[in-house]
């Protein structure tokens, strides 16, 4: 009996030194499902890595909720370590300078080497500040990219399209023909806005698309969208193209139905494609372009979200943050993460580990997202940064929505986008003063 | 009779204390936040914040695309009110002149009460699905192309058949109830003087309903304006893009999806000022005109 309990002394006593030694840090996040599984692998075997720290992923919701979550903690001063925040929220967060620590710095402090051409082109700059400075981590980075239904396309005789001549001129019609809808989209702000505007290079907003300064304007009231969109709603009544709401998934379905040939989704929808058991073989392809608007098209932003480090934490958490960001960009998990999920890696190391394994022969489709962000850049590639982004989204997608109901025309609705806009970058621009 | 009394002044106010308390900290506190925080625009993590005066305000006004949202906010809790109320009326008549099976009957109109707004909200994405759902199928064999998500009438039309459907039941229990307490002397004398139904019905029982009534319309009124968030969320989604929502909905969306803390607070206040004026109405103006039995 007595030694039984000595044992257990023992053992309690030693539990108790080893989560001393650990330091906790928490990491909340917005990735549900098999996406979320893959984040708590990464966590699991960061720990089983060393014993000195031990993270926590906690799934918050969406991308919009976790944001909210998170603004909420750091006001009660109860805030995670980590906080994984979207592209449209990047402006908020970025802006309120002393809620983050810039990961740059972070990783400098700690002693972690650091160099930004490590990363791969598309993603260097999104989450860094106007000189350069990278403050958010690009962690599930994703670009649109055009998946096709191979069957559909053969029986049609026809290639996926490069251009979007040729997609209204040749592969709608022959896709029609055999009986498909050509083509759905699943955000328009994200496809047929934002990467517009960097497949084309052409200027989103002032200041640089918004990085210098917060006394922005968006120039997204231009001729070449306004074409853009007027040939979108021409395709919908053609029976070119459609459109099943503002929801993601409801534009997606379709095309996993074979209903719809051709579907614009995420790079990073490769890995839940490959994963469902679909009725015909898909492929992928760049996101097409308009040649009278460009005969160089550039490579596109990337979308996804990226990591912060949240101030207000002791030296010792914060170095764990910075161990865990230096493992979490190391070659090995940046691969295990693309293959599974089919984000973008997001180091040269990591593409190269991935195409020296022969994961592109495997899989092509696989490598479309990385080699569009790795196109040429422009000007207007860099990224875009603009407060209250979510609601100027909302109001894209509001008038989109009606310019394909019929309810308005596209010279009033990007007159509207531009001045509901322009409103919210004005009072965004108040909330920093 | 000697009055019932505290000899100390003090015990009455400790009694009311924790009544007082809870209702200062959960419902004046934030409401003064609320106030506070529409004459600012702030930084969401609450490092810079401009006073704005009334800016919150007018641009709210301003805005097309709010008094729209205001518009539909009207016209949806008009048509649930309406239609919640008299098919729940008819019902209650209805299952007020049931002998046989009554209990079972009532029952089973009761159950859809227990059924939370989101998961109401769920039903109705189901039935209304774009691809499969019954009642698109079934509004397709009428020759009505219905999209939810995609065309906006259509969209509201779900939002309208859903929120009455998940009301009706509350209604019921409130008329039956209400019709089961007036006097069967009172009927009685009526059906002499009557031999008409409709005509004891518009004569007698509804005038004696009134009270249940009025009760209910201003219930369901609430109900229109702020219980309907579960349903309209699960139907739009969570992004309303081009589809109809409330202004409840709205102070959700500019405050928790688009951290507007300023914006969102001024719609919030707005709203306050609206309720308060429902409960004036509600005391001042009809109360008065409604006989009680």
């Amino acid at each position: 009996m007595k030694r039984i309990a000595f044992t257990t002394a023992a053992t309690l006593a030693f539990a108790a030194n080893a989560a001393f030694a650990e330091t906790e840090i928490t990491w909340w996040h917005a990735m549900g499902g098999a996406l979320g599984d893959t984040v708590n692998q990464i966590a699991s075997d960061f720990n089983a890595s060393q014993d000195e720290y031990k993270i926590t992923p906690v799934f918050k919701g969406t991308y919009e909720e976790t944001l909210t979550a998170g603004i909420a903690a750091f006001r009660a001063g109860e805030q995670p370590n980590v906080m994984q925040v979207f592209d449209a929220g990047a402006a908020t967060v970025i802006g309120a300078k002393g809620a983050t620590i810039p990961v740059q710095d972070l990783l400098a402090d700690n002693g972690v080497d650091f160099d930004i051409n490590d990363y791969i082109a598309g993603v260097r700059y999104f989450y860094a500040d106007s000189d350069g400075k990278m403050i958010g981590m690009p962690f599930n980075s994703s670009t649109p990219i055009m998946y096709f239904n191979v069957q559909a396309l053969e029986k049609a005789g026809v290639s996926a399209p490069k251009t979007w001549e040729e997609f209204q001129t040749v592969t709608a019609p022959a896709l029609k023909e055999a009986g498909y809808t050509a083509l759905s989209q699943s955000h328009l702000p994200w496809i047929f806005t934002e990467n517009f505007h960097s497949r084309h290079n052409l200027p989103f907003a002032t200041n640089n698309n918004g990085y210098d300064g917060t006394d922005t304007q968006i120039l997204v009231n231009n001729d070449a969208i306004k074409a853009h969109f007027s040939a979108v709603k021409d395709w919908k009544d053609n029976g070119y193209f459609e459109w099943f709401g503002t929801g993601w998934g409801d534009n997606q379905t379709p095309f996993e139905e074979g209903k719809v040939a051709m579907w614009l989704g995420s790079s990073g929808s490769f890995g839940g494609l490959s994963k469902k058991d679909l009725p015909f073989d898909f492929s992928a392809t760049m996101l097409p372009y308009w040649e009278g608007v460009t005969k160089e098209p550039t490579q596109t932003f990337i979308g996804g979200a990226s990591l912060f480090a949240m101030a207000g934490h002791d030296a010792e958490e914060n170095k764990a943050t910075a161990a865990f960001f230096d493992f979490l960009t190391s070659a090995e998990v940046q691969y295990f993460w693309h293959k599974e999920t089919g984000y973008v890696p997001i180091t040269e190391a990591a593409y190269e580990m991935a195409k020296a394994d022969g994961h592109y022969d495997r899989a092509p489709a696989a490598e479309v997202g990385i080699q569009q962000l790795s196109l040429p850049g422009g000007d207007n590639t860099k990224g875009y940064r603009m407060g209250f982004y979510v609601q100027i989204r909302d109001v894209m997608n509001r008038e989109y929505g009606r310019i394909l109901t019929g309810e308005t025309s596209v010279e009033d609705a990007f007159k509207t986008i531009e001045d509901e806009a322009n409103n919210l970058l004005a009072r965004f621009a108040k909330t920093q003063g | 009779m000697k009055r019932a009394g505290f000899s100390t002044k003090w015990m009455p106010i400790m009694l009311l204390m924790p009544q007082l308390v809870i209702i200062a900290i959960f419902f004046y506190w934030p409401a003064w936040h609320a106030i506070q925080s529409s004459f600012y625009l702030q930084d969401p993590f609450g490092f810079g914040s401009t006073f704005v005066g009334l800016e919150n305000y007018t641009d709210l006004l301003g805005n097309s695309e709010y008094r729209r949202v205001a518009l539909f906010t009207l016209v949806f809790t008009v048509l649930v009110t309406f239609f919640s109320l008299a098919i729940a009326l008819l019902l209650a008549v209805k299952a007020d002149n049931v002998l046989r099976g009554a209990r079972t009957y009532r029952t089973l109109l009761m159950w859809v009460y227990a059924v939370a707004p989101p998961v109401a909200g769920f039903i109705g994405l189901i039935m209304f699905d774009q691809s499969w759902g019954p009642l698109t199928r079934l509004a397709g064999f009428f020759g009505w192309d219905f999209v939810l998500g995609v065309n906006f009438n259509d969209t509201a039309a779900a939002m309208v058949l859903v929120s009455v459907w998940k009301q009706i039941p509350v209604n019921f229990i409130f008329f039956l109830s209400g019709l089961q307490s007036i006097p069967r002397s009172v009927r009685e004398a009526a059906l002499i003087d009557n031999g008409s139904a409709t005509g004891r019905f518009w004569d007698v029982t509804f005038p004696l309903l009134a009270p249940t009534g009025f009760f209910l319309l201003i219930i369901n009124i609430t109900y229109a304006l702020f219980d309907t968030f579960g349903i309209v969320d699960t139907l739009v989604k969570g992004e309303p893009g081009n589809n109809p929502m409330t202004l409840v909905y709205k102070v959700y969306v500019d405050g928790f999806r688009g951290n507007d803390l300023g914006g969102s607070s001024a719609q919030s206040v707005i709203l306050m000022v609206l309720v308060l004026a429902l409960t004036v109405f509600q005391f001042r103006l009809i109360d008065r005109r409604i006989h009680y039995t």
